[in-house]
């Protein structure tokens, strides 16, 4: 079975190293060819996180960094399953996201949009799936914002995540965006996707998912290279 | 088989430091992981930087490193954003040697200007005897290799990671 899949990243879907729109690659993106290598034990495997302890509030950004009040701006819910490419659920693994505030202004030192922080809000969690696969966490709908990439450029909407899966080779860091953000169009790191993976990083507006009376409900399933169906276990 | 399409990867971005490396940079948000994999008297201190096309020091680069020798499975995680020079440091402990290939360490890099992260090996300068038989060592270019072998130093290991360049660090498709 393992023989049918193509295990590498799928380079019709990730975008490339060089994409030259987006200027900060023209410098970092490597060159060469990458070298093909067969796994070893250390590819085969990654970080299990059977033992590691969640703070309560780690899942919920509307509550984890509160200080005097409510953080401003839209609440919403993001749930959605994380699977392999066999559509296999990836249980106990890790999410981590961050994201700008309401405003568009991230907490981060280096950020210098002049727009304001929120007291309120930290802008990172983290949640674990749970055995099929699935996560949850609350926050705030992120603002879009400015950045110098060229003039009046605009980030769209979105929040940054980040997740393990079942070994090394399923690394995955990437960004979940809104349905019909105007600004996908223009903006140079969206955009280096090619066509066939773009519409896999939209979120979906998902009424079933939205808590009455207290938060929109937007969908993102994760698709992580590989077909490990359960992390190897090295303990 | 259907195979379902992978999510496409998205670059970290400049601002991951207060979500992934909290503690490191001074965040209040408890970090996870940390440059601390080892706590052993016999552990090593890895460091180096990470360079781009114009060899200038990037400031904002994540570097994951993972090993599994069979023993020990270790997973470290540091920003070049802290430490003066832009480098990064690990403590950790050396692998030992899998099937009789060179022992190494699985190094894995993000930074803004990066749509998809790379991968790369930190093989011990030390080690020429099992470096000079390891299959995936002798698979690279002779001017090549050397990118992917850390030099042993009075600190311990130095491996520097270059983006570009003629000394493009050797990276993988695993």
């Amino acid at each position: 079975m393992s023989k049918l899949i193509n295990n590498h990243f799928d380079m019709d879907i990730h975008p490339p190293y060089q994409a030259t729109e987006y200027k900060s690659t023209i410098l970092r993106a490597s060159s060469k060819p990458l070298v093909i290598t067969k796994k070893t034990l250390s590819e085969l495997s990654g970080p299990v996180f059977n033992d590691f302890k969640l703070g309560v509030l780690d899942h919920d950004l509307t509550k984890n960094a509160i200080i005097d009040g409510e953080p401003i701006g839209e609440r919403i819910v993001v749930q959605g399953k994380v699977t392999n490419e066999l559509g296999q659920p990836i249980s106990n693994t890790l999410l981590e996201v961050w994201q700008a505030n309401a405003a568009g202004r991230y907490v981060h030192k280096v950020d210098q949009h002049n727009a304001p922080l929120d007291p309120n809000f930290l802008g990172t969690g983290r949640c674990m799936t749970d055995t099929h696969g699935n996560y949850k966490f609350y926050t705030i709908k992120p603002g879009a914002y400015p950045w110098g990439n060229h003039q009046n450029a605009w980030r769209p909407n979105h929040i940054h995540f980040s997740l393990f899966g079942g070994d090394i080779s399923s690394r995955l860091i990437t960004q979940m965006y809104f349905p019909g953000d105007p600004l996908l169009e223009y903006d140079p790191i969206y955009n280096a996707i090619p066509k066939r993976g773009k519409e896999l990083l939209i979120s979906s507006f998902d009424l079933s998912v939205t808590e009455p009376d207290f938060a929109l409900g937007y969908r993102f399933d994760i698709v992580l290279r590989g077909h490990i169906a359960t992390p190897f276990k090295n303990k | 088989m259907n195979l379902k399409q992978q999510t496409p990867s998205q670059t970290i971005g400049p601002y991951f430091a207060y979500g992934l490396t909290p503690i490191q940079y001074g965040y209040n948000f408890r970090s996870w992981v940390d440059n601390k994999m080892s706590e052993d008297a016999n552990a090593i201190n890895i460091y180096g930087k990470v360079y781009d096309g114009e060899g200038q020091t990037i400031n904002d680069a994540m570097i994951e490193l993972w090993q599994n020798d069979g023993k020990n499975q270790l997973f470290g995680r540091y920003g070049t954003g802290t430490e003066e020079n832009n480098q990064f440091s690990f403590t950790t402990l050396k692998p030992n040697s899998v099937n009789k290939q060179a022992p190494f360490i699985n190094v894995i890099i993000f930074m803004r200007g990066q749509l998809l992260h790379s991968y790369t090996r930190i093989y011990f300068s030390d080690e020429d005897v099992l470096n000079e038989k390891d299959s995936i060592l002798q698979s690279v270019s002779k001017e090549r290799r050397q990118t992917l072998i850390a030099n042993k130093t009075e600190k311990g290991y130095e491996f520097n990671i270059h983006m570009q360049g003629p000394d493009e660090t050797v990276f993988f498709q695993i």
